[in-house]
């Protein structure tokens, strides 16, 4: 495999690829914290958070199983590494910054089961990614989540205040927004693809 | 959990049914909606997904209601997520061992059946309190509420997106496809839409019967 | 394991042990039945792989019915049986056990993502005889016309792939021109409404073939003496 350029890596994964809007990666947490802009903007510095420090456990990882040859364990131990990555994380923000912690608080746990993070895990290792390149790639999607996160969350404060028939209230309006930014994030397909 | 041993749940019908319709998954309860998005841009992968997650589902059910008296309580999210990948990994080696095809077009979401919400929270909500054999018909409603939602999906992309059902031609040759149905937006509207539906049928019941129960649907 | 049950506090702190004990134990449950599926499937999935690269193989050199893998190291080419690294081409045989051409992978970045190719190469021609798009994510109805669209795949039909004087590189690298403007046979007639997916093919062949042809031309003579079945070890 020929070596992919950060730049390339960064884009492709923050919006050309966009794990919400392209991947349906984390849709739970898009529905479910999407109602306001400063949560959404927490959470969604959490889940970058975590992906940075769950993209570096996993490599580590996925390293380490290879020397052993125990390939076949990785799914178990991935998912294993990501929740306690995450309540280490929840320690280590309360001990050491407790401002923090209360903005981010009820949001870390709900990350566990955020397939971003897997999906991250999992998509960085069949992409054979480097140490450098895992991290980059965490960070687009990270950025990538934030960003759908805060586009719909932009969109849904404006229409709390528009009038909507009883009948698509909810999670129907909700998906069909996802959908058009979802088709709006189609345009970006192409991006980083024409160099040479 | 052993706390609430009286209040077991008896084996009806209702204990299957519900998982259907009342409490379907991914149109009631807007779980674990990664996968129904994105593998139902086709009958057959939604059909091989569903299946996949209901036997997760199941298997990871009842081990957990086997040993729901076994495990202490601070350590359960941490078992159930192992049993779940444990079985998530033996589907994953199953269907390369039917089908590497198949397998590439569910790609990454074989595996990222272990973040699916829908088994964590059966495992957390019914199994861990519930006897065997009430806990394995529930979770086979839910498991097949799940594939149900998948192929409703499915079914309605396919026919739109490629013109086809189960990879068989329905349109003469001139159809030109709504394409952007198998790409990602489509996954959005057409569930959307089913909600869209659902919010429509369930508003319209409520109105020709004015019950209490009725109108509280149509206040929230 | 029922005397287990009437010791654990209820609502009270449980000890450290049975939290120890049960976690252990699912795990080494868990890692019993993984390893039991494990080797079950292996030889299944490993059968399945074999089958699919072969298709693969035989479809875009055609004529061959039989394959053999090698490695292209440092070194030169190996069969793949000695373990060497590198990327692992396939020499593919017709029924009579002459070497009808060589198929070799090759990847580019196309609209979506990476897109992966599996190329075939006939050496009496110097050609390039077929193509098959092995892993693609490209948009449905567009991009993916570059394995669909019979006037695009007629591209690969005898695509010149010819080494230039010292056998280092191709004497003309492949390069994607417009729909419709194709004037030499090295060149690649793209795919109308999906220009970044045929651009990102001919990307894909060229690097793959400046890297691999030049070793594979020079060491004909390795693939042909493993070809036949009868010699094989």
């Amino acid at each position: 495999m020929h070596p992919e350029p950060l730049s390339v890596i960064f884009l492709n994964a923050a919006v050309v690829n966009n794990f919400v809007l392209a991947l349906f990666l984390g849709i739970c947490p898009f529905l479910g914290v999407s109602a306001k802009k400063e949560t959404a903007w927490n959470m969604g510095l959490a889940t970058l958070f975590v992906m940075l420090v769950s993209s570096a456990a996993a490599f580590g990882i996925n390293w380490l199983l290879t020397e052993l040859d125990l390939l076949f364990l990785r799914l178990i131990c991935y998912i294993a590494v990501i929740a306690s990555t995450v309540q280490l994380v929840e320690m280590f923000v309360k001990r050491f910054s407790p401002a923090l912690f209360r903005s981010l608080g009820i949001f870390l746990p709900l990350i566990t089961t955020n397939c971003a993070i897997l999906g991250l895990a999992l998509f960085q290792t069949s992409k054979e990614y480097d140490l450098l390149q895992s991290l980059v790639y965490a960070l687009g999607a990270g950025v990538g989540f934030t960003l759908a996160l805060m586009l719909m969350a932009g969109l849904r404060e404006k229409l709390a205040l528009a009038r909507v028939p009883t009948v698509s209230q909810g999670a129907a309006m909700s998906l069909m927004l996802a959908g058009l930014l979802s088709l709006a994030f189609m345009g970006f397909a192409g991006l980083g693809g024409s160099h040479g | 959990m052993a706390e609430l041993p009286t209040q077991q749940e008896p084996l009806t019908l209702d204990t299957f049914v519900r998982g259907l319709w009342e409490e379907n998954p991914v149109f009631v309860m807007l779980l674990g909606m990664c996968p129904v998005l994105a593998v139902t841009n086709s009958t057959m992968n939604a059909i091989a997904m569903g299946l996949a997650t209901t036997f997760v589902l199941v298997c990871s059910s009842l081990l957990v209601s086997l040993l729901r008296n076994w495990i202490p309580k601070q350590v359960r999210i941490a078992s159930y997520i192992v049993i779940i990948a444990t079985f998530v990994t033996i589907v994953d080696y199953g269907i390369q061992a039917i089908s590497l095809e198949l397998y590439a077009a569910l790609g990454a979401f074989i595996q990222l059946i272990v973040a699916n919400c829908v088994i964590l929270g059966r495992a957390e909500a019914y199994a861990s309190k519930e006897r065997l054999h009430t806990t394995f018909i529930n979770s086979l409603g839910m498991g097949a509420g799940f594939t149900l939602a998948l192929l409703s999906l499915g079914t309605v992309r396919e026919i739109l997106g490629s013109g086809t059902i189960l990879g068989v031609p329905l349109f003469p040759a001139d159809f030109q496809p709504w394409v952007v149905m198998i790409l990602p937006p489509g996954g959005f509207f057409v569930l959307g839409a089913w909600l869209l539906l659902f919010n429509w049928l369930r508003l319209r019941k409520a109105r020709k019967s004015p019950d209490p129960t009725g109108a509280a649907i149509h206040a929230s | 394991m029922n005397a287990e049950v009437e010791t654990q506090p209820r609502g009270g702190v449980t000890p450290t042990w049975p939290m120890l004990r049960t976690l252990g134990g699912i795990a080494m449950m868990s890692g019993l039945l993984v390893v039991l599926v494990y080797q079950t499937t292996l030889p299944i999935i490993a059968e399945n792989q074999r089958l699919l690269t072969e298709k693969a193989v035989f479809q875009v050199i055609p004529g061959a019915v039989t394959k053999r893998d090698f490695v292209v190291t440092e070194g030169g080419l190996q069969p793949v049986e000695t373990g060497g690294a590198g990327t692992v081409i396939y020499a593919a045989a017709g029924a009579d056990g002459g070497l009808r051409g060589v198929a070799f992978p090759g990847a580019a970045r196309g609209y979506q993502d990476v897109i992966q190719f599996l190329f075939g190469y006939d050496p009496d021609c110097q050609c390039i005889v077929g193509s098959k798009v092995l892993k693609s994510t490209e948009t449905p109805g567009l991009g993916d016309k570059i394995s669909t669209d019979p006037e695009f795949l007629k591209n690969f039909v005898a695509l010149d792939a010819r080494l230039n004087a010292d056998g280092t590189a191709l004497a003309n690298p492949i390069v994607p021109v417009k729909h419709g403007t194709k004037t030499q046979p090295w060149q690649i007639d793209a795919v109308s409404g999906a220009t970044i997916s045929s651009n990102a093919m001919a990307r894909a062949l060229n690097d793959a073939a400046q890297d691999l042809l030049p070793k594979v031309q020079r060491e004909l003579a390795t693939l042909l003496s493993g070809e036949d079945p009868k010699e094989a070890p």
